[in-house]
């Protein structure tokens, strides 16, 4: 059992969803990067999504492509992201850690030695955004010999074949995002998802998160409300490390209050 | 996909998932014009009146005279638009009409990728839009000039190192949300699946004129072919249709820059190693960690951290050989085969004219070379100046 699968299983107990929220490893230093993960899981956060600082992030708008230059311009290497993912495995046994990637930097040094660098700095699962399914198998392969869940992206265009191929190759969690685009802030859940939900859930794939424009407590809300089992939060949640450069306590305290908000609107009770 | 995404292991189709099914269409789209007899007859047309295929080959009657080698030129840089790119977008325009879509959008380096698909969006009528590194903009205002004239909004692009591979990104970036309305017309045989196998079916033309053309001029085929390679379309223009013919060596040179033993060159070949960007597996400049490198060379247009996925397999395979030219050299072929022949060439051209008189002066025996020659220098003139002025170093 993944700890997805234990998050999801507490979760239905408590009859809520997952809010998962987004950040960037070594954004914007190594420390403070240390300090803004803490605070995150210490706000409630169910799950934790990161990135590892790429060159050419071609899946990500304005606010992520920030991150990961500032993460970059900082000095930051893949090796510093696992020690800081390992230090928070460390810190937390149970929180499910899942990463966010581009291709060239699973294949650099190999794709197996990738997953065991990931298995063995305390990650749960790898999405590589520039990877779609049609690609996927020897991404998942790999992944999977080393204990680690493949997520894939379930999109508002895949026919039911191509939903059925993301379904097998995906563990743990399937990313859904609801309209076309790179990631960034919106004012709205777009597209009604239901029915990519129900397709999703009739060919078998793990339970639904949705990402891409979540930003607000009442689009976490629309996301479960639409039958998503979690909802993750990326550019949001790194504005406010974008408007808070030179004040690292402030930045802190107010992801420390996004968390909480959005957390907040995952109960399905109300 | 219909068929196969690879050239040996090089290419694939490495995109967001989202725009997997965009390029399902794109490939279905192209296999079938590709069949279709009206598509190819139209295609044809406006090759031959509106862009004046066939282009020349000619053979130079002063470069390399006291060699042993008789070097012969295909003159793309007579072609409508000033260099090879016009085969693609005619090709890439009419697909996009057919495909119903009513909106391109294109990135460029030095702009003249961005010039032919300006000219292609004027001729088919369609909204076009050209994404340009903020450095280019600046560094080359004339192209600009040009693609606004004949309609296209140009967008600076300010993020990562504001050149032809952020270009390439913010291109990808926009395309993920407008698929549905807009194709992207990419410009080289570099990017996912399909585009290196159709950019490389509209720019075979190129060898398969050569072909008859060195034929008829010689009675045989040449020893080898050169052309440039950044990305790779003239070079795998010229080359295709010489693959089968063993005997005929295939160069391309790439941009030496100021040396390969810097860091500052764009010899992705020479030196690069294999990693996936801009949705092909292929080889990269990059460092340890995978993150891609910047690259320098005189020619904007072989400035670029990637090459087509058929060239690293032709390398792979040994059928083709790749090599440098420096800034120097090529600088010097171009001002050499302005005096002798009075043909000012794109400096990515340049490269392989200073390979070609590497080899021709080297030659023990007589040998026959065919150059392609993608460009004309108009686009390069003030930049030259600069250079020679002593106002700007190379």
């Amino acid at each position: 059992m993944s700890r997805y699968d234990t998050m999801f299983a507490r979760l239905d107990q408590e009859r809520c969803g997952a809010f998962v929220p987004f950040v960037t490893l070594g954004d914007p230093n190594l420390e403070q990067s240390l300090a803004l993960l803490r605070m995150l899981v210490a706000s409630g956060a169910d799950a934790l999504e990161v990135g590892i600082p790429f060159s050419d992030p071609v899946a990500d708008g304005p606010v992520i492509q920030a991150a990961s230059q500032r993460a970059l311009a900082q000095g930051v290497r893949p090796k510093d992201c696992w020690n800081l993912l390992a230090q928070i495995r460390k810190e937390n046994a149970d929180i499910p850690m899942g990463l966010l990637v581009y291709a060239n930097l699973v294949v650099r040094d190999g794709i197996d030695l990738f997953y065991q660098r990931a298995a063995d700095a305390g990650a749960d699962s790898v999405l590589v955004a520039d990877v779609p399914s049609a690609e996927a198998a020897p991404f998942a392969k790999s992944a999977r010999a080393h204990g680690i869940c493949p997520v894939l992206i379930g999109t508002p265009n895949a026919n039911k074949d191509r939903l059925r191929q993301i379904a097998q190759l995906c563990d743990g969690y399937v990313y859904v995002v609801t309209r076309a685009g790179v990631t960034g802030v919106d004012q709205e859940v777009h597209l009604p998802p239901e029915h990519l939900l129900a397709v999703l859930k009739e060919v078998g794939a793990p339970p639904a998160m949705l990402g891409f424009g979540i930003s607000s407590p009442k689009q976490v809300r629309a996301a479960l409300k639409c039958g998503a089992a979690g909802a993750i939060s990326g550019s949001a949640v790194v504005r406010h490390i974008e408007e808070n450069l030179d004040a690292p306590g402030v930045m802190l305290h107010e992801i420390g209050d996004f968390v909480r908000k959005m957390k907040a609107a995952t109960s399905l009770e109300s | 996909m219909k068929v196969n995404t690879r050239f040996g292991e090089f290419g694939g189709s490495f995109v967001p998932e989202i725009l997997y099914p965009a390029l399902e269409q794109l490939e279905e789209g192209f296999l079938a014009a590709r069949e279709d007899a009206a598509f190819q007859k139209e295609l044809d047309e406006l090759l031959h009146t509106y862009a004046g295929r066939p282009t020349p080959l000619y053979r130079c009657r002063n470069l390399c005279a006291e060699t042993k080698a008789r070097i012969y030129l295909k003159r793309e840089d007579l072609l409508h638009g000033g260099a090879h790119k016009t085969n693609q977008v005619l090709g890439q325009g009419l697909l996009t009409k057919r495909l119903g879509k009513k909106r391109i959008i294109a990135e460029t380096g030095a702009g003249q990728h961005g010039v032919a698909t300006a000219l292609a969006g004027a001729l088919f009528g369609l909204e076009t839009r050209i994404y340009m590194g903020e450095r280019d903009v600046e560094r080359q205002a004339l192209n600009v000039f040009r693609m606004e004239l004949m309609g296209a909004e140009v967008v600076p692009v300010a993020h990562g190192s504001r050149t032809l591979k952020d270009a390439v990104n913010e291109t990808l970036r926009e395309w993920t949300s407008s698929y549905d309305t807009t194709h992207y017309m990419l410009g080289s045989v570099v990017g996912p699946h399909p585009f290196p196998l159709m950019v490389r079916e509209f720019q075979r033309v190129i060898g398969r004129e050569a072909k008859e053309q060195i034929l008829e001029a010689e009675g045989r085929l040449p020893d080898a072919v050169i052309a440039c390679v950044g990305g790779g379309s003239n070079a795998i223009g010229i080359f295709s249709d010489f693959v089968e013919h063993e005997k005929t060596a295939l160069v391309g040179v790439e941009a030496a820059g100021r040396g390969l033993h810097t860091q500052e060159h764009g010899a992705t070949i020479h030196t690069g190693e294999v990693g996936i960007l801009h949705g092909s597996r292929s080889f990269l400049l990059q460092d340890a960690d995978g993150q891609i490198a910047e690259t320098h060379s005189i020619a904007a247009g072989l400035d670029y951290p990637g090459v087509g996925p058929e060239h690293a397999h032709l390398q792979t395979t040994g059928r083709a050989t790749y090599v440098g030219a420096t800034d120097t050299e090529a600088l010097a072929a171009f001002q050499e085969l302005a005096l002798k022949e009075g043909i000012i060439p794109a400096l990515e051209s340049a490269h392989a004219i200073a390979h070609a008189i590497k080899r021709a002066q080297e030659a023990t025996e007589p040998e026959v070379l065919v150059i392609c020659l993608s460009g004309r220098g108009d686009k390069d003139m003030s930049e030259v100046r600069r250079i020679l002025r002593g106002e700007e170093e190379i």
